[in-house]
């Protein structure tokens, strides 16, 4: 059995710039990873080639064992939250989802849609257009989206980005159930608070590569205090 | 298949957006019927007749109109990073630009259709069924340059100056395609045989699979990081 | 970083000199053309100016050419030096081009009575420094260095395939706009002295383009690196 995701070596580089210098990352199912690191780090480029959006220079991204950029298919298994809601604004909440699920070639889709505007409690504005929607529930009409396939892992790049405390707790509730079910995380962040409770693993990204790569520590607090260190060496 | 059913719910989302608005048709049409008039009064009006005129007028209308229309054909996907969805779903990139590009094209024709009766309007064309035959040139025409223009208002989109880079970076291209068209049109209206129109025919077509085949390979390159 | 700009230097310094002996060869030209070589019959010294003209026209559509090749192999291969190569390779195109379409004129009024008339080789030159100078307005407002090679390489590779559309356009176009020649110029035939003159400028020209290729590269290096640093 491959695992669920395996990164090789990924370099990523522009001329004298240097985004990515080797970076290996594998994730088994339910997992939940936290991957920090300081400004201009690689992580969001890390992200990015997870996701198939960015092609890496070197390396390949497998996913149960298939290529994310060579092949499509591959990225059915996947889910993608980032700070922006990957929504339209002319479309209703229903018609978006719809969307997304016509580009996943679901075939149950009504009742996939309905489940899911359900539990982003987004049932009564689910045939008004998505321009008007709050900060709020645009992210939970995003999160509704991302699972709407059932995707065998999340990666989120930066997800509570603009969002205010009660908005914040509302998706990590969210990301919590999907966990539950089995679905393994990747999550790009700045703040290990954002979703310490549930992660499972800690990497630490500096100058495009990993520095740190383990089970999350108990506390928050002495990771704090540790991570500092770690960033600043 | 399923390249072709993801192609498909790309381009119906892009007209159900786009109906759903209507503006940017509106505009656009606007736009055809005002070029038309400002060729009509720039003209001087004892030298130059309006038939002479009318296949150049009708090409400079549909060069400039699709450009008004090609430039909004990304900037919906702009907002809240909508692309992106689409870019992380199991859809093949070709699929996408078929999506974008059919999307582009129906619209185009329609902003054709809204300016083409006003055309035989104003530039008194004879109206007969050889018109059918300008109205399949306009087709004939538009496959090729809103392949073109798909690939670069998917790049200008992300630029600074969106609206002015795209006319810019696209004329040239439009150019070889509107002049073959125009010179097609003019055997049309006028009647002449079919073996003089053939020639134009086949460069018009050349232009439209040689660019509709360099369009689906190049994308992948514009939205791929 | 200090070894790639010198690295830079190197490419600068010895772009300007092969630039300098480009343009001692020019001189020479002309001093070939002027006084070894006997004025045409017809045109007379009006057809000196033949001796620049189809050469800067040649190196132009070899530098346009190139670029294109090399903005395919950057989509290939993603290295940053054919993005380099495409963009000093366009930007010299366009000098080259700038000299055709001025040269064009001067030779046309004498000898077509106009200095403008749809000349197919003109027009073309025209059509090709705007599909470049929509190139650049392009390059210039990306900001990010990796968007903006990819951006202009897609660009380049349909500017490429543009090339012979273009000149089935002009050459079609002007079929249809009999154009006015006061003399009539003989065609092929040139006497050997001509023909070696002629040939001299192709030379002259190729080495013009690669020494200002050059240079630019080695601009291009260092502007990479400033915005590397800047990053």
């Amino acid at each position: 059995m491959p695992p669920l995701l395996h990164a090789t070596t990924l370099v990523r580089r522009f001329g004298p710039v240097t985004a990515l210098a080797g970076v290996s990352l594998t994730v088994e199912p339910g997992e939940v990873v936290l991957v920090l690191g300081p400004n201009g780090a690689g992580k969001s480029t890390l992200l990015r080639c997870l996701t198939g959006l960015a092609r890496p220079l070197r390396g390949t991204v497998q996913l149960a064992g298939r290529d994310v950029h060579a092949d499509p298919a591959a990225r059915a298994s996947l889910g993608y939250l980032s700070h922006n809601a990957l929504v339209y604004e002319d479309l209703t909440s229903r018609e978006n989802l719809r969307f997304a699920a016509a580009l996943h070639g679901l075939h149950d889709v009504e009742t996939r849609v309905d489940a899911a505007l359900a539990s982003a409690r987004l049932t009564e504005r689910a045939d008004s257009l998505v321009r008007g929607f709050s900060r709020g529930m645009l992210q939970r009409l995003a999160l509704a989206r991302a699972t709407l396939h059932h995707p065998a892992l999340l990666l989120l790049d930066e997800p509570f980005t603009g969002l205010d405390v009660p908005a914040a707790g509302v998706l990590r509730a969210g990301l919590k159930a999907e966990r539950e079910t089995g679905t393994a995380i990747v999550c790009v962040t700045h703040d290990p608070g954002e979703l310490w409770d549930v992660a499972t693993r800690v990497v630490i990204l500096v100058g495009g590569r990993v520095v740190h790569d383990g089970p999350r520590p108990e506390s928050l607090e002495d990771f704090r205090a540790s991570y500092a260190t770690a960033v600043a060496a | 298949m399923s390249a072709v059913r993801a192609a498909w719910a790309i381009a119906r989302k892009d007209l159900r957006i786009e109906w759903r608005s209507r503006t940017a048709l509106l505009t656009a049409s606007l736009f055809a019927i005002l070029v038309q008039l400002v060729i009509v009064f720039g003209r001087d009006g004892g030298t130059v007749s309006l038939t002479m005129l009318a296949p150049s007028v009708l090409w400079i209308t549909i060069a400039l109109s699709s450009l008004v229309a090609l430039n909004r054909a990304f900037l919906l996907e702009r907002e809240h990073g909508a692309l992106e969805g689409i870019l992380v779903a199991p859809v093949n990139r070709s699929a996408i630009f078929w999506g974008k590009w059919f999307a582009n094209l129906v619209f185009v024709l329609a902003v054709i259709a809204i300016a083409f009766p006003l055309w035989v309007l104003f530039f008194n064309v004879e109206p007969s069924t050889t018109l059918f035959g300008v109205l399949g040139l306009g087709v004939l025409g538009a496959i090729g340059f809103t392949a073109v223009g798909t690939v670069f208002s998917a790049m200008t989109v992300r630029t600074r100056f969106a609206e002015l880079l795209l006319p810019v970076l696209m004329l040239p291209f439009m150019l070889p395609p509107v002049f073959f068209a125009a010179q097609a049109t003019l055997r049309v209206l006028s009647n002449r045989p079919m073996e003089e129109l053939w020639g134009w025919l086949r460069l018009l077509a050349l232009f439209d699979v040689v660019f509709l085949v360099l369009a689906t390979l190049l994308f992948p390159a514009v939205v791929d990081e | 970083m200090t070894a790639e700009l010198a690295q830079a230097d190197g490419h600068i310094r010895r772009g300007r000199i092969v630039t300098l002996i480009g343009l001692v060869s020019l001189a020479a030209l002309y001093v070939m053309a002027l006084q070894f070589t006997p004025p045409e019959r017809f045109q007379g010294l009006a057809q000196k100016i033949f001796y620049i003209h189809p050469p800067a026209a040649y190196a132009m559509q070899l530098a346009f050419v190139l670029t294109g090749i090399s903005s395919v192999l950057y989509l290939l291969i993603k290295d940053v030096r054919f993005d380099r190569f495409a963009e000093a390779s366009a930007e010299v195109g366009m000098v080259l081009a700038v000299i055709v379409v001025i040269t064009g004129p001067i030779w046309g009024k004498p000898v077509w009575g106009a200095w403008w008339s749809w000349d197919p080789r003109l027009t073309f030159t025209v059509l090709e420094m705007l599909v470049f100078g929509g190139y650049f307005a392009l390059r210039s407002a990306v900001r990010d260095p990796v968007e903006r090679a990819r951006y202009a390489a897609v660009v380049g590779c349909m500017a490429l395939i543009l090339v012979p559309f273009n000149h089935m356009t002009v050459y079609l176009f002007a079929s249809q706009h009999p154009t006015p020649v006061v003399v009539q110029t003989d065609k092929p035939d040139l006497p050997w002295v001509m023909l070696r003159t002629f040939l001299t400028g192709f030379a002259v020209f190729t080495v013009l383009y690669l020494g200002m290729v050059m240079q630019r590269y080695g601009i291009g290096v260092k502007r990479d690196l400033r915005e590397a640093l800047d990053a």
